[in-house]
């Protein structure tokens, strides 16, 4: 299990041990008396139907953690027994080293209250209330006075840019206007872990690109501990620190973007990433050769994928100065490792 | 899917069974009349008592129950104050004036709302709820009222549904939210309700009529038991549509169990609450009407009044005030319902309440504009219009002019199609027709179904009713046919027409929100007591539901299919005969469905027109106070209901399901 390096050193925010999430009569019991990792085909055998099967993971402070599968393969249900909307069979989950399933649901209750916020894919705005009402929501089951709340709920609206549609009702906006109210909504409270489940699914593709924009500026602003759930692998791409795929309830591959295109774990992971342009995956650091640059050479920083520097080569130069984040040289990308990379060579 | 074509891996041979079951009954038929008497009536000797046995316990209720010192009558009486209370203040308000004193000799000390500043809320409402039309609609409406005389019996029903709806949605909404949070009793209250639903309300009006005794609280009672379960259903269905979604959105926020119900699935369910509450109104409208008999007052009295003397005109007119006041509460009731909240308002509190302070505004000068001119307190007679003289002398003269055709008309049915089905429907032997519904609904809906047909059925034979329920069947089967073939007709022709489509909506939204009393006036005019005018106002009360699936499941067969016959080169004929109709099947069989359910609910109020079914049974019951034949008779009529909706229903799924349609939701 690999870690971007950026998060190496940030502590782990939740953890997930051996969770499993399987659906019958008795599951619990009937799971335990199956022993440790028993397969598909027995569990089906014994009635039970496998959702979630031995799930470990971890989520760094501030990372976006995207779980990436297609549909069936369990993800919706890992995310919410990771928020224990869904009450897991088996398994342990630390959320800041405390083990949620032993909470009780007052417990529970303030958790949620306070440290969690969750985005949906079909925005679950209440209709009967405001743009203001609905992002005050959370504040408003707490007990929060109205004065403070709409101050509060005003400040988000703005934030994702919504700021003049306060009075408006939800039914009045376009699906991008409303998942913009569910994402202000599960902000409200600050919460310190940020669960996003397929958000940007049900939209049209260009909202779609401008709402993982929007969501990438308010990341770099907040800097929250982000589970992102994704059945499509370019935005999980686009977006992840991490991606974790998911097949028939069980994690293929943990890794960065990178990782995954370029080492492969299964034979599934490879299918998903053929498709994918290596050059937008695989950073600049990945090809980086340990030699100092010529003197004229343009710099380009090691985290920047390889697409991004193709703009300087295009404009004549064979070789690019690769710089730390601190701005210090540190080797060289050369124009062939790039086209080789491209072209499928390498990797 | 795989259950519903079980039976037919079981037996390879579906004709061969239906082939052989058919003769079987057609030889008993024939020749089983001296071999097996019994089959043909019901042995006396074997018959339950079921009617005694519930008369029995019905006494018993009255006179005896008690649990601990608390005796059950101590409990009707307590509800029925519950209910007198509100019901005198509003009855007061709108209608009496606070009086003191009984009866005759009574002093009002305050006179009731002049009629024009219930006029003028009415308006406001309108306004408030769906704008300038529909004030204007709610003022004809009203206006209509006041002018033909029918003020005070038209505030009288209205008091009644002023008391009953609120207790209704409340009682509804809570019983519908218990079943939601509880599974069990949800099982437990579907086939209560469907019984509540499908037994006529004339069978429970003889039981609350002993319980409660003659009056506007016993028929509060009976409209609170006829419109609950709707309200009931909407309730819990609607909850169980929320999306899930919403649900886990209210956990995440970290909602209390009470903050999830009132602040999150309530609200999300609003719109088809709303719906449940227009229902609610509507139901009690209807069943307030009904309610005349067991002392509802009101406009149902003035019609029943009328139907007894015959007097045309008068029962026309009050007929009419009932589809005015029907129109008016519905139109209302469902702009509300779309109605969405508005901004908040700022300013001073009559700023931010403009609506309730122009209401109090207009009581409060109409009441003083009352005191100076008395035509503005009471309607004044002198500027009354009454067109039952012309009413009477139209009918008169339709009767004289028209009376060969007419008569000819009626005969030529009367001997041509209803005695021949009767007398075929009388002679066949009860054994037969029970082993036959069993086997169709074994066939239809697996074993489960079948011994429901078949043990219903048998109940209806065995507590000595099969000649009645045979009647019943007869009357009801032939009108349902009749309305359908008027009603798919009529829905093929206006399906894909909009124009057309819109105004037929219309019309048959309208008719449906009349009181099924009212469809009885002008065919009692035209063709007297019996079956064939029973026939009649069943038909036209019935054909608004053929029309109504036909259209739904016409416009629902999707586009691309028929797009791909027309590319194949089929003609309109075709399309219709060969695509639509066929996709539409299902939906056109709930047609039949609704259109038998509609046809058995009005053939029992047709009973006042004199038929001899099983209505007849429940209606003389409630003449002579014997509630266990008339709980009989209705109970009866509700296994007759049953058993034609669960036939029906597994043979749509089944066409469902070989079409590839889905389930429907």
């Amino acid at each position: 299990m690999t870690i971007s390096p950026a998060f190496a050193e940030a502590p782990e925010k939740l953890v997930c041990r051996n969770v499993w999430k399987v659906f019958g009569t008795r599951a619990a019991e009937a799971l335990a008396s199956l022993g440790t990792d028993p397969s598909s085909e027995r569990l089906i055998a014994a009635g039970l139907v496998p959702a979630v099967r031995a799930v470990n993971l971890s989520v760094r402070q501030g990372e976006i953690f995207v779980i990436m599968g297609l549909s069936g393969s369990g993800k919706s249900t890992l995310v919410r027994c990771l928020s224990r909307l869904i009450e897991p069979t088996a398994g342990e989950i630390l959320f800041n080293g405390q083990n949620l399933l032993a909470a009780s649901d007052t417990e529970m209750i303030e958790i949620r209250r306070h440290k969690m916020g969750m985005v949906f894919q079909h925005f679950a705005l209440l209709p009967h209330l405001t743009v203001l009402e609905n992002v005050a929501f959370p504040l408003e089951v707490q007990g929060t006075d109205r004065r403070t709340r709409e101050a509060r709920a005003r400040d988000i609206i703005g934030l994702v840019g919504l700021g003049g549609r306060e009075t408006s009702y939800p039914r009045q906006l376009s699906g991008g206007q409303q998942q913009r109210v569910g994402i202000a909504r599960s902000l409200a409270v600050e919460p310190e872990l940020w669960f996003l489940d397929e958000p940007f699914s049900a939209l049209d593709p260009l909202i779609r690109r401008e709402l993982q924009d929007e969501f990438l500026r308010l990341q770099t602003a907040l800097r929250k501990t982000i589970v992102f759930i994704t059945h499509d692998f370019d935005e999980a791409i686009r977006l992840a620190d991490r991606i974790a795929i998911m097949k028939d309830g069980v994690i293929e591959q943990i890794g960065t973007p990178e990782d995954l295109v370029l080492h492969p774990a299964t034979d599934y992971v490879r299918e998903f990433t053929r498709a994918v342009p290596k050059a937008k995956a695989v950073r600049v650091a990945s090809l980086t050769q340990p030699e100092p640059p010529p003197a004229d050479a343009p710099g380009i920083a090691a985290r920047a994928t390889v697409a991004e520097a193709g703009t300087a080569f295009l404009k004549g130069h064979d070789v690019l100065a690769v710089t730390d984040d601190s701005g210090q040289i540190i080797g060289s990308l050369r124009r062939d490792d790039v086209i080789q990379l491209i072209l499928g060579g390498a990797g | 899917m795989t259950a519903l074509s079980a039976p037919e891996t079981l037996s390879p041979r579906p004709s061969l069974i239906w082939g052989a079951a058919l003769s079987l009954a057609a030889i008993l038929w024939l020749w089983g009349q001296t071999v097996a008497p019994f089959a043909f009536e019901y042995p006396k000797a074997w018959q339950i008592p079921a009617a005694r046995w519930i008369g029995g316990a019905i006494d018993w209720l009255v006179k005896d129950a008690a649990i601990g010192p608390i005796a059950f009558s101590d409990v009707t009486r307590f509800v029925a104050t519950l209910i007198e209370q509100p019901y005198s203040a509003v009855l007061s308000i709108l209608s009496t004036g606070l009086l003191s004193g009984e009866g005759s000799s009574a002093v009002q000390l305050w006179p009731p709302l002049p009629w024009i500043a219930v006029l003028g809320l009415f308006a406001l409402l309108g306004f408030y709820a769906g704008g300038a039309s529909l004030a204007l609609t709610t003022v004809i409406c009203m206006g209509f009222i006041a002018v033909f005389g029918q003020w005070q019996s038209a505030m009288d029903t209205l008091a009644s549904i002023i008391v009953a709806v609120p207790l209704a949605v409340a009682g509804g909404f809570a019983l519908g939210l218990a079943a939601w949070k509880t599974p069990w009793l949800d099982r437990a209250l579907k086939p209560v309700l469907d019984l509540m639903q499908t037994m006529p309300v004339f069978a429970y009006l003889v039981p609350i009529l002993i319980l409660f005794g003659f009056g506007p609280t016993s028929a509060i009672v009976a409209t609170l038991i006829f419109a609950m379960p709707p309200m009931t259903r909407i309730t819990t269905l609607a909850l169980h549509r929320v999306p899930d979604e919403v649900h886990d959105l209210g956990r995440m926020v970290g909602c209390t169990p009470r903050q999830m119900t009132w602040r999150v699935l309530v609200p999300s369910a609003r719109e088809p609450l709303m719906v449940g509450v227009n229902q609610v109104i509507m139901q009690s409208l209807n069943m307030v009407i009904i309610a005349s008999m067991i002392g509802a007052g009101g406009l149902g009295f003035v019609v029943l009044n009328a139907l007894r003397r015959l007097d045309f005109g008068t029962g026309l007119e009050a007929g009419l005030a009932i589809v005015a006041l029907a129109i008016t509460l519905d139109r209302v009731s469902q702009a509300l319902a779309r109605r969405s909240r508005a901004e908040l308002r700022q300013g001073n509190l009559i700023q931010r309440h403009p609506f309730i302070a122009v209401a109090l505004s207009i009581i409060l000068l109409s009441v003083l504009l009352a005191r100076l001119f008395p035509a503005l307190q009471t309607y004044p007679d002198a500027a009354r219009l009454s067109t039952s003289a012309f009413w009477a002398a139209a009918v008169e003269w339709i009767n004289i002019t028209f009376f060969d055709t007419l008569e000819a008309i009626k005969n030529a049915i009367l001997l041509g199609l209803l005695i021949p089905v009767k007398r075929f429907m009388l002679s066949l032997p009860w054994v037969a027709v029970v082993a036959l519904l069993g086997l169709a609904g074994w066939r239809l809906g697996g074993w489960r179904l079948g011994a429901l047909c078949a043990s219903l059925s048998f109940l209806i034979a065995a507590t000595g009713q099969w000649e009645k329920a045979m009647i019943t069947v007869y009357l009801c089967g032939i009108a349902s046919l009749i309305a359908m073939a008027i009603g798919v007709p009529i829905g093929i022709a206006v399906a894909n027409r909009d124009r057309a489509w819109t105004i037929t909506r219309a019309v048959i939204d309208t008719l449906q929100t009349l009181p099924s009393f009212v469809y009885l006036m002008p065919v009692v005019m035209l063709f007297r007591v019996g079956d064939f005018t029973a026939l009649i106002a069943v038909v036209a009360y019935a054909v608004v539901a053929s029309i109504r699936y036909t259209v739904l499941g016409l416009q629902g067969v999707d586009p691309r299919l028929i797009e791909a016959g027309r590319a194949m080169g089929c003609t309109d004929r075709q399309i219709l005969t060969r695509i639509r109709l066929r996709l539409a099947l299902p939906e056109i069989l709930l047609g039949l469905n609704q259109t038998i359910m509609f046809a058995l609910s009005m053939l029992v109020i047709t009973a006042l027109v004199g038929t001899r079914d099983l209505g007849q049974d429940v209606y003389m019951a409630l003449t002579k106070a014997n509630p266990g034949n008339g709980l009989v008779a209705g109970l009866a009529i509700a296994f007759i209901a049953i058993i034609a909706d669960r036939l029906i229903h597994a043979a749509a799924e089944t066409q469902r399901a070989k079409l590839g349609l889905g389930q429907q939701t």
